[in-house]
């Protein structure tokens, strides 16, 4: 149903009245665009925050030694608390709970990593068998490290894809001996984490081969438990029991909070899920009432815009306009402004978020909206905006041309 | 031509009711040159707006030739009789200030659907009539009074109507202008088309051949 005249009668009408139309157009598509962006900055915060979780085994303890800051059972506070090989053996005896468990040693400082005549600095890790699956690392070519590489003492090191790059060039590297620190180590695998490139330029090598090599003492830094699938409360009960267990092999008071520090993963991205969903309820709210105040202001724009053209109206109804006519082209022409208003506001909306997506701090990464949701966000403007308009129009339509004609 | 049997019409005012038409019986012939007269209040701008079915009355009758104009006609039909039978000329010219001279008598042809070149073509024919030809591509608020009234009679006629009612035609312009203005409906009406003219200037009521007087909505000769 395509009536040129009457969409050149609506151009005609839009062309003349420019500052009107560009008000109306501006009031939709200003809604529409803040919309898209409130939505979609959202969203870029939930996935930077969301990243910040990816790579380790969500439900996991990390339990660090630190010093006590409470005299017990007559020793002093300040006294180093201390994680070795029997804290490992009793938490994997003890806690069936416990899926998987690792130690961990950190040699301070980068270590320099030779191979042919290439030579460079990495961090160097201590693990157990299990510390892949809890640092969620994914091998991508040879083996991770095992029980036989653990029992053994055995030098061999797991190295990360970068390394692999930096190190071997187009070489295959599974097989190679690096020289680490003075000490030559077959390389048996390569890993992947999503972590990011900083966590896997990087050797994991056997824990056990490492506090033989660099101290000849069972020290653990760090003691990360993976628990499977358990509940947020079985794994605030398995926080407590271990540190229970830790602080009566330690002789710990049990309110020092320094002697051993435990993170809690699954409670903190616990605490981030319900951040999140009180920040998406707030953003939904922000964003609602911004459409309400959008279809407030396009209401009331409309309702000017057709108090303004009551004269017209009347001119038109006096030489033989129909009622219908009149509403038809009011109607078609807000449509047609609001339609193509929110189409450019949804557009523009969509091209700075697209020039957001390079951006990659860390609490901002991937912004994106849901289309659906920003599509029917527009719909309702549009509509909202005609509504308010076509209901004065109506009004005006009925009433005499005359007094139409002397209103203003 | 135009036929009023006891027309009445009265507004509601808050409580007061106010009668402004008391019973009118007027004919007007076909071809006839009338000016409508009296002071402000005396009713003439209420009747010409029930001629132009504008507005409705309480009581009586209004034939159109052989139409019978009343309650019963829906808007669509009442636009329908303006569009083909009547033609409105204001004393405020009222044409579309967004659109040009030619626009402005095209308009009425565009409700009857006539194709856009025909409506460009026959708008200026009837422009060249009032001796604006020149003026086509012009806005209203580029024309002096008398020109905007001239455009404004080119398209009360442009649809060829049997009925031209004229509101104050000149009440805005200078009596030179007005003259002049008046000497087109004098044109007008020489081509059989009935011409009916609100005034209250005697000069003016003076180059029609019949006079209506009104004073408190009856008529008073």
């Amino acid at each position: 149903m395509f009536d040129y005249d009457k969409w050149q009668e609506i151009f005609t009408s839009i062309g003349k009245h420019k500052l009107r139309t560009v008000l109306t157009a501006f009031g939709v598509a200003w809604g529409i665009f803040m919309l898209v962006l409130l939505l979609g900055a959202g969203k870029g915060l939930g996935n930077g925050i969301a990243y910040q979780f990816e790579g380790d085994a969500l439900n996991s303890l990390w339990i660090r030694p630190g010093r006590t800051s409470v005299p017990y059972k007559g020793m002093k506070e300040g006294r180093r608390i201390k994680l070795d090989n029997d804290d490992y053996k009793f938490l994997l005896d003890e806690f069936e709970k416990i899926e998987e468990l690792s130690g961990k040693y950190f040699l301070g400082g980068n270590k320099v990593a030779k191979y042919k005549e290439i030579a460079l600095a990495y961090d160097v890790q201590g693990i157990h068998p299990d510390g892949a699956i809890v640092e969620g690392l994914s091998v991508t070519k040879g083996r991770a490290l095992n029980y036989a590489d653990q029992l053994e003492n055995r030098k061999v090191a797991v190295i990360g894809e970068p390394v692999v790059e930096q190190l071997f060039k187009e070489e295959e590297p599974i097989g190679k001996m690096v020289t680490l620190d003075g000490a030559a180590y077959r390389i048996v695998g390569v890993f992947h984490d999503k972590e990011g490139e900083r966590s896997m330029r990087r050797f994991y090598l056997p824990i056990s081969t490492v506090q033989k090599v660099y101290s000849s003492l069972d020290r653990l830094d760090q003691l990360i438990i993976a628990a499977g699938d358990l509940s947020l409360a079985d794994m605030d009960l398995l926080e407590q029991k271990t540190k229970e267990a830790l602080q009566g092999r330690k002789m710990i008071a049990p309110d020092d909070r320094r002697a051993l520090r435990v993170f809690n993963m699954a409670n903190e991205y616990q605490s981030f899920v319900s951040l999140m969903f009180v920040m998406n309820g707030i953003i939904w709210m922000v964003g609602i009432f911004s459409m309400i105040a959008g279809v407030i202001g396009v209401s009331n724009i409309m309702l000017i815009i057709v108090k303004d053209r009551t004269k017209e109206i009347g001119i038109r109804k006096a030489i033989g306009a129909t009622p219908g006519s009149i509403v038809s082209m009011i109607f078609q022409e807000s449509i047609f402004i609001t339609a193509i208003a929110g189409y450019v506001g949804l557009a523009s909306g969509v091209g700075v978020l697209a020039l957001l997506q390079g951006v990659e701090s860390e609490f901002f990464r991937r912004p994106e909206v849901n289309f659906g949701v920003v599509f029917a966000a527009t719909v309702v403007l549009v509509l909202a905006g005609v509504l308010a308009g076509l209901l004065p129009a109506i009004q005006a339509s009925r009433i005499n041309p005359v007094t139409a004609i002397k209103s203003d | 031509m135009i036929r009023l049997k006891n027309i009445n019409k009265s507004y509601t005012m808050g409580a007061n009711k106010l009668h402004v038409l008391k019973g009118l019986d007027i004919n007007i012939d076909e071809g006839a040159f009338v000016s409508i007269m009296g002071s402000s209040g005396s009713g003439k701008s209420t009747l010409l707006n029930i001629l132009g079915i504008l507005d409705d009355y309480d009581e009586g009758e209004y034939w159109l030739g052989d139409q019978l104009i009343d309650k019963s006609l829906s808007e669509k039909q009442a636009a329908f009789f303006r569009n083909q039978h009547i033609g409105f000329v204001f004393q405020s010219f009222n044409l579309l200030n967004f659109k040009t001279a030619q626009e402005n008598v095209a308009l009425p042809l565009y409700y009857q659907k006539v194709p856009r070149k025909e409506r460009a073509a026959r708008a200026l024919e009837y422009l060249d009539m009032v001796g604006l030809a020149d003026w086509a591509g012009h806005y209203p608020n580029q024309m002096s009074g008398g020109q905007q009234q001239r455009v404004a009679i080119s398209r009360a006629l442009i649809s060829n109507p049997q009925v031209i009612l004229a509101d104050e035609p000149t009440g805005a312009l200078d009596s030179k202008t007005s003259h002049e203005v008046m000497e087109i409906f004098k044109k007008v009406n020489g081509q059989g088309i009935t011409t009916i003219i609100v005034t209250h200037e005697d000069d003016i009521a003076e180059l029609t051949n019949q006079v209506i007087r009104l004073k408190d909505g009856q008529i008073e000769n």
